[in-house]
C-alpha cells in the first residue's frame, strides 16, 4: 500500500485504508457486542427477558452515522476517480488494442509493440480497442482498469512516477487463455524511453522472430528455457521430446522440420507430454509457408 | 408426551395420501416446499462439487486437474446452478411456501395451482439446463453473466442454457405474484400489516422484485437466443450492437436479484433472534420499512457492476451514490438485531449460532461492499477475486448459512424429529471455519490483483490460493456433515414437540409436523405484535390440548 507507483495508486489506497479502518470498527465492535450479549443475557444469567420495542434516540442514531460515513466514503472513491477521468492534453498517446488473447500498442510514430513502455513521469494515455470480445486493461500496480468494448473507443490514463516493470492482465473474461493474456509495463527514464522510441526498430537478422513477436507466441514460448504455456524456444531444434499422439501412446522423438511445422498446422494433435492440449490456435492460413520456413530458421538459432 | 406426536406424525401432511403422484402434483403448500428443497439440495451438491474442483485446480500454478476449457465450462454451471437453481429459489421457494401460509394463520397460498406450475417450470428449465451438458456442442462457457458478444460468439450451448434461464425466470415471477397476492389477501383476521411477522415482509418486498425484474432479464435472454439464431444486431459490435447496452439490461435485473437472494435471509433471522432471546424484535417498523427500502433502491443501483464498462463519467458517479444509500438501511437492521439480544434471556440453540454467524459474515459481505462502492477503488478490484470473494460473503455466508439455519430452526417443524445438537454444532463450525479462510484468502490475493475466472494465475498469488482451497476442504467437511446429520434424523431422530424453541409466531402454535390443513382451531394473535412472549404458555398450554 501507499507505494505511490502511478499518479493514482496513493489516492486509491488512501480510500481504501479509510474505508477498512471504518469497517474493522464496526466489524470488531459489533461482534463483540453480539458476543457479549449472548453471554451476559443468556437464560441462566437472565431468567427474565426484558421486552424492549426500540428506541427512536438509537435508531436515528444508527441512521445519520452510517449515512454521514458512507457520503464521506462515496466522496473518497469520487475524488479519486475525477482524477483517472480528467487526462491532461498533453499526454503521449498510445493506442492499446486487445485480441484473443494477445495486447498491442501502437505508438504516435507508427511502433507497433506486444509490451508497453512508457517514460517516467509523464501522462500517458491510452485509448482502448478490442477486435474482438471485451477485454479489461488491468495495471494492478498503478489501480486502474478499463474495459477494452469492441465498437467502443475507450480510454484511460496515467502517469507512472515509479521505474520498474509491472504486470498489465485481462480483467474480463475473454476465454480460454483469459489468464495468460498477460503483458507488462516498463516505466523508463525519460532519455532512456527517448533513446528507445526513437531508436530504429533494429532490422533482425532473423524476420521469424518478428513473426513470433507480433502474433503473441511469445507470451506462451519463453526464448530463455523458463517453463511457460507451451514449451520454450530455448533449444527447441533437435530437443528430443516426448509426445503423446493422438491414441494416447507416447513417443520420443527429435523436434526436427516436420514436428515444428505440423506443430504450427495443427497444434492440438501431437502435444509434448505435460503440457495441455487445446491453448494455441492453428497458424494453418495464419502464416505463409514462407513465413514458417522464417519461423523454424529463428528457432533453429535459439541454442 | 410422546403418544400426543406420533398421533401428529399419523396426522399430518406427510401421511394424508401416499405415492410419487400425490407428491408432485399435490397443491398443498408444505408438499410443494419438500419438492424445492430436495431438488434445490441436489443442485447445492452438484453445485458445491464444481466449486471445490475449481478450487483443486486453483491449488497450484499451471494445470492441475483439468485444462481450461473445462475449467470455464465448470465455473460457469457453477454459477448458473447455484444463482438461478439454488439461491434465487432457495428461501423463497422452501420456508416461503412452507412458512408464509402459516405464520399468516391461513391453510394455503392464494393460489395453489399456480405454485404447482411454477415448481413444474422449475423442474422443466432445471432440466434444460443440466440437458446443455449432455445435448449439443458442449455446456456454455461464458460465465453465468453471459457478457455479449462472446456469449453470442461461442459456439457451446449458450442458446438452450438461455432458454433454461428463461424458464426458471418465469418460476420465479409466478411464486413472487402468489406471494403477494397471498399477503394481500389471506392474512388471518386482526394480522394487519404491521402485525405480520418480519420474514412475511421480507417476502413481500422481494415479491415485488422478482414481479417487477425478473421480465427484464427474460426478454434479454431472448435477444441473445434472436442474436445467437437469427443474426439480429443488439449487441454484437459486429452486427452493429452494443454490448454495453447488453450489461445494462442484464444488471436492471441481475442487481436487484441479489436482493431476491438476500432479503428473504435477512426476514428469517428477524424471526429466529426474537425466539432465541425470547423477547420482542428491537425496532419492528425499522427492519420492515428497511427491506422496502432496500427493494426499492435495489433498482436504481446495477451500473455499480459497470463502472469500468464505459459508460459515462456523471452516470458512473451518480450509481455509486445511490450504491451507498442501499448500505443505509443494510446497517439499520444489523445494528436492530444485535440490539435484540439486549437483556434477552437468551437460550443457544444451533440456529442461534448459524444466525450470528450469519451476521457476522454479512457484515464481512456488506463491508467490502461499500469498498466496492467507492468509485476510484472500484476500479482497482472491479473483476477481480476480491469481488468473487465479496459475493460470496454475501450470498454463501449470507444466504446459504441463513438457509442452514433455517433449516435447523424450523427442521422440528417440518419433520416432527430433532436433530442431533452436538453434530449440528460441529459441523456449523467447520463450515464457519471453512467458510472465512476460503473466501477471507480470496479476498486478499483479489486485493493484490488476480483478477477473476483464472484458470491460471501469477507465482506470487499462490500462498494464498493453496490457503483458500485447504479451507474449501474444510468447508464441504462441515456441510456434508450437516447433511448427514438431518438427513438421518428426519428418519431417525428424536421426536420433536410442538414448540421446541418456545416461539410465538403461527407456526409454534400447531403441531409438528403441521395437518394437512395446517390449523384446527384458531391461532392466538397478541395486540402487540408477533413476538409477543408473554402469550408463550397459553401457546404451550394449548399445544399440549391438541
Amino acid at each position: 500500500m501507499f507505494s505511490n507507483v502511478s499518479n493514482f495508486s496513493n489516492d486509491v489506497d488512501y480510500a481504501l485504508a479509510m474505508i477498512i479502518g471504518i469497517s474493522l470498527f464496526f466489524l470488531v465492535g459489533l461482534t463483540l457486542i453480539m458476543i457479549y450479549f449472548m453471554w451476559r443475557y443468556d437464560h441462566k444469567r437472565n431468567p427474565k427477558a426484558t421486552d424492549i420495542e426500540g428506541h427512536i434516540g438509537l435508531e436515528v442514531l444508527w441512521t445519520v452515522v452510517p449515512t454521514i460515513l458512507v457520503v464521506m466514503m462515496f466522496y473518497w472513491g469520487y475524488n479519486g476517480y475525477l482524477k483517472m477521468r480528467t487526462a491532461p492534453d498533453d499526454a503521449i498517446q498510445i493506442k492499446a488494442t486487445g485480441q484473443m488473447w494477445s495486447w498491442s500498442f501502437e505508438y504516435p510514430n507508427g511502433r507497433v509493440t506486444d509490451t508497453l513502455v512508457v517514460p517516467l513521469d509523464k501522462a500517458v494515455k491510452l485509448d482502448l480497442f478490442s477486435k474482438d470480445v471485451i477485454h479489461s486493461l488491468y495495471i494492478p500496480a498503478f489501480r486502474i482498469k478499463e474495459d477494452m468494448v469492441p465498437g467502443r473507443d475507450n480510454w484511460m490514463w496515467f502517469i507512472a512516477q515509479q521505474e520498474g516493470t509491472y504486470n498489465i492482465l485481462c480483467a474480463e473474461y475473454c476465454g480460454d487463455r483469459h489468464s495468460y493474456m498477460i503483458s507488462h509495463v516498463d516505466v523508463l527514464p525519460v532519455e532512456d524511453y527517448e533513446k528507445w522510441y526513437n531508436a530504429k526498430e533494429k532490422k533482425s537478422d532473423y524476420p521469424g522472430l518478428a513473426l513470433l513477436k507480433s502474433n503473441a507466441c511469445m507470451s506462451c514460448h519463453s526464448v530463455d528455457g523458463t517453463r511457460l504455456v507451451g514449451p520454450s524456444f530455448l533449444g527447441i531444434w533437435g530437443r528430443k521430446e516426448i509426445i503423446v499422439l493422438e491414441n494416447g501412446v507416447e513417443k520420443e522423438i527429435a523436434v526436427e522440420k516436420e514436428y515444428l511445422m505440423r506443430s504450427l498446422n495443427e497444434p492440438n494433435v501431437e502435444v509434448v507430454k505435460t503440457y495441455s492440449k487445446g491453448m494455441m490456435q492453428s497458424y494453418k492460413d495464419v502464416f505463409t509457408e514462407e513465413e514458417k520456413e522464417q519461423i523454424i530458421d529463428y528457432l533453429k538459432s535459439l541454442k | 408426551m410422546t403418544d400426543t406426536n406420533t398421533t401428529a406424525m399419523e396426522q399430518s401432511f406427510w401421511n394424508e395420501k401416499k405415492g410419487i403422484f400425490s407428491w408432485i402434483f399435490t397443491l398443498d403448500h408444505k408438499r410443494i416446499a419438500l419438492l424445492y428443497l430436495y431438488a434445490i439440495t441436489a443442485f447445492f451438491l452438484v453445485g458445491m462439487t464444481l466449486g471445490f474442483l475449481m478450487r483443486l485446480e486453483l491449488i497450484a500454478p499451471g494445470q492441475t486437474i483439468m485444462e481450461a476449457t473445462t475449467y470455464n465450462k465448470v465455473f460457469t454451471f457453477h454459477g448458473v446452478i447455484m444463482i438461478f437453481l439454488v439461491i434465487i429459489p432457495s428461501i423463497p421457494a422452501v420456508f416461503g411456501n412452507f412458512m408464509l401460509p402459516i405464520m399468516l394463520g391461513t391453510d394455503d397460498v392464494a393460489l395453489p395451482r399456480l405454485n404447482l406450475f411454477s415448481w413444474w417450470l422449475y423442474i422443466i428449465g432445471a432440466s434444460m439446463a443440466l440437458l446443455t451438458l449432455v445435448y449439443g456442442p458442449g455446456s456454455a462457457d461464458t460465465g453465468w453473466t453471459f457478457y455479449a458478444p462472446y456469449s453470442v460468439n461461442t459456439d457451446t450451448n449458450v442458446t438452450l442454457l438461455l432458454f433454461a434461464a428463461f424458464v426458471l425466470g418465469f418460476s420465479s415471477i409466478l411464486t413472487g405474484l402468489n406471494f403477494i397476492v397471498t399477503i394481500h389477501r389471506l392474512r388471518a383476521p386482526k394480522m394487519t400489516w404491521f402485525k405480520m411477522p418480519l420474514f412475511a415482509w421480507s417476502l413481500y418486498a422481494t415479491a415485488w422484485i422478482q414481479l417487477l425484474a425478473t421480465p427484464i432479464v427474460g426478454i434479454t435472454l431472448l435477444m441473445v437466443i434472436a442474436e445467437r439464431t437469427f443474426g439480429i444486431g443488439l449487441f454484437d459490435p459486429a452486427l452493429g450492437g452494443d454490448p454495453v447496452l447488453y450489461q445494462h439490461l442484464f444488471w436492471i435485473y441481475s442487481h436487484p436479484v441479489v436482493y431476491v437472494m438476500i432479503l428473504p435471509a435477512m426476514g428469517i433471522i428477524s424471526e429466529i433472534l426474537p425466539t432465541a432471546a425470547q423477547r420482542t424484535i428491537f425496532g419492528y417498523k425499522a427492519i420492515a420499512i428497511s427491506s422496502m427500502a432496500i427493494a426499492f433502491l435495489g433498482y436504481f443501483v446495477w451500473g455499480h457492476h459497470m463502472f469500468t464498462s464505459g459508460m459515462s463519467g456523471e452516470a458512473r458517479v451518480v450509481f455509486s451514490f445511490v450504491t451507498y444509500l442501499v448500505a443505509i438501511p443494510t446497517a439499520i437492521k444489523v445494528f436492530n438485531w444485535v440490539a435484540t439480544l439486549y437483556k434477552g434471556s437468551i437460550h443457544m440453540t444451533p440456529n442461534l449460532l448459524w444466525s450470528t454467524s450469519f451476521i457476522f459474515n454479512f457484515m464481512i459481505g456488506g463491508l467490502t461492499g461499500l469498498i466496492l462502492g467507492a468509485l476510484s477503488v472500484d476500479v482497482h478490484v472491479h473483476d477481480t477475486a476480491y469481488v468473487v470473494a465479496h459475493f460470496h460473503y454475501t450470498m454463501f455466508g449470507g444466504t446459504i448459512f441463513v438457509f442452514f439455519g433455517a433449516m435447523h430452526y424450523w427442521f422440528p417443524k417440518i419433520f416432527g424429529r430433532m436433530y442431533n445438537k452436538r453434530l449440528s454444532y460441529i459441523s456449523l463450525t467447520l463450515t464457519f471455519i471453512g467458510f472465512n479462510v476460503t473466501y477471507m484468502a480470496m479476498l486478499i490475493v483479489g486485493g493484490q490483483g488476480m483478477p477473476r475466472r483464472y484458470y491460471d494465475y501469477l507465482p506470487e498469488f499462490t500462498t494464498l490460493n493453496q490457503i483458500s482451497t485447504v479451507g474449501s476442504w474444510v468447508l464441504v467437511i462441515g456441510i456434508l456433515m450437516m447433511i448427514y446429520n438431518l438427513v438421518r434424523s428426519a428418519k431417525k431422530g428424536e421426536i420433536a414437540t410442538a414448540n421446541p424453541w418456545n416461539g410465538v409466531t403461527l407456526e409454534w402454535q400447531i403441531p409438528s409436523p403441521p395437518p394437512l390443513h395446517n390449523f384446527v382451531k384458531a391461532p392466538i394473535l397478541s395486540d402487540k405484535g408477533p413476538y409477543d412472549f408473554s402469550i408463550l404458555d397459553q401457546v404451550n398450554r394449548e399445544n399440549l390440548e391438541n
